[in-house]
């Protein structure tokens, strides 16, 4: 498990197919997957690429997934990438949501359904929150960037700020704090 | 699906889209307003029920628009509201991301690009906790979090492990 091993790099069908599988078993949102799949399982990207590519998705309008996936879709496969990956992404559990929207319209809530989706959603929010753990293990930041992702943290996570304000309240406090930290090694 | 509705959708969603930094999700009022308040398309209380089957479900959660396209005109809306919410976002993602690549390397880029990282992760960490809420009605789904957070954290198993877990958990008891 050394970062200085070379990275393999993703065909064209293996970026489809990943990104496909990503959209699939993407419970709870993708961006947690999407580390995973990319970042332990394929390691296309080191963790640090994936958090600088996942935050400029974030402040970007748009779904952050979806500027994600564009941009490491062009990384590796240019305007071909950048359809493939999110149209994969999209294109699953689009035809999945659509099965369950007609199921809805025909039966209503299925309890059956409901409590396989309550158990999984509890499960899924334990392994988001896992994710951001362990980012934060891997990237080690040093304490004013922390202090930064922990506000991010409670300020939309406990009092529930809006998203616009957190991402642009805080950039300016996280670009201050990397340009302080990579100044003073 | 009508023209009109067809046009609804699409400048209402498209229009969303524009504002909403920091995710689709976080427009979610926005989408009230839309799709409740000026065209009453359905009631609060089935607008809350469809966002929560599109957040149960895998997949990217701005596809709750796609549900809300196919409550009023069926696969033709569903796919329109979501081409309508995605498209312009992604063009300008896609130009950006052509930005990025040629910038590659200049320092000020780096810096804002490390400093947008704690972001990223603390609001990673911020849908944890909301989900968490969302869910923990009683002790089990609190404990089922719990363990599954500390698995993901822990140990470098797939995660689909936690999910199974959890859905035969559901089954049984939820």
């Amino acid at each position: 498990m050394t970062d200085s091993a070379p990275r393999p790099v993703p065909t064209l069908l293996d970026l489809f197919l990943t990104y496909g599988k990503i959209g699939l078993i993407g419970f709870g949102g993708i961006n947690a997957w999407a580390r995973r799949v990319l970042v332990e399982e394929k390691r296309w990207l080191t963790d640090q690429e994936y958090a600088e590519t996942l935050g400029l998705g974030q402040v970007l309008p748009g779904p952050n997934a979806l500027n994600a996936a564009i941009m490491v879709g062009d990384r590796f496969h240019g305007t071909a990438g950048a359809i493939a990956a999110p149209g994969a992404m999209f294109g699953g559990p689009l035809i999945l949501l659509a099965g369950l929207a007609m199921l809805y319209d025909a039966y209503g809530e299925v309890p059956t359904v409901r409590a396989v989706l309550a158990g999984v959603g509890a499960a899924a929010a334990g392994m988001v929150l896992g994710t951001a753990a362990k980012m934060t293990q891997k990237l080690k930041p040093p304490p004013a960037l922390l202090a930064v992702g922990l506000t991010a943290l409670v300020a939309a996570g406990l009092f529930r700020v809006p998203l616009p304000w957190v991402v642009l309240g805080l950039a300016p406090f996280g670009i201050a704090a990397a340009w302080r930290a990579m100044r003073a090694p | 699906m009508t023209a009109t509705v067809f046009w609804q959708l699409v400048l209402g969603f498209g229009a969303i889209s524009l504002v909403s930094v920091g995710g689709g999700i976080a427009v979610l009022p926005e989408m009230h307003r839309l799709v409740v308040e000026v065209h009453g398309w359905m009631d609060s209380a089935d607008f809350a029920r469809r966002f929560a089957l599109a957040q149960a479900a895998p997949g990217p959660n701005v596809l709750v628009v796609g549900l809300f396209g196919w409550h009023v005109g069926g696969i033709a809306g569903m796919l329109t509201a979501v081409i309508a919410m995605t498209l312009p976002t992604s063009l300008m993602a896609f130009g950006f991301s052509r930005l990025r690549t040629r910038l590659a390397g200049r320092m000020w880029l780096k810096t804002i690009e490390r400093g947008l990282v704690p972001i990223a992760v603390g609001l990673i960490g911020a849908s944890g906790l909301i989900l968490a809420r969302g869910t923990a009605e009683w002790w089990l789904p609190m404990l089922l979090t719990a363990c599954s957070a500390v698995f993901v954290w822990r140990t470098d198993y797939s995660p689909l492990w936690v999910l199974g877990a959890g859905a035969l958990v559901g089954l049984a008891f939820l």
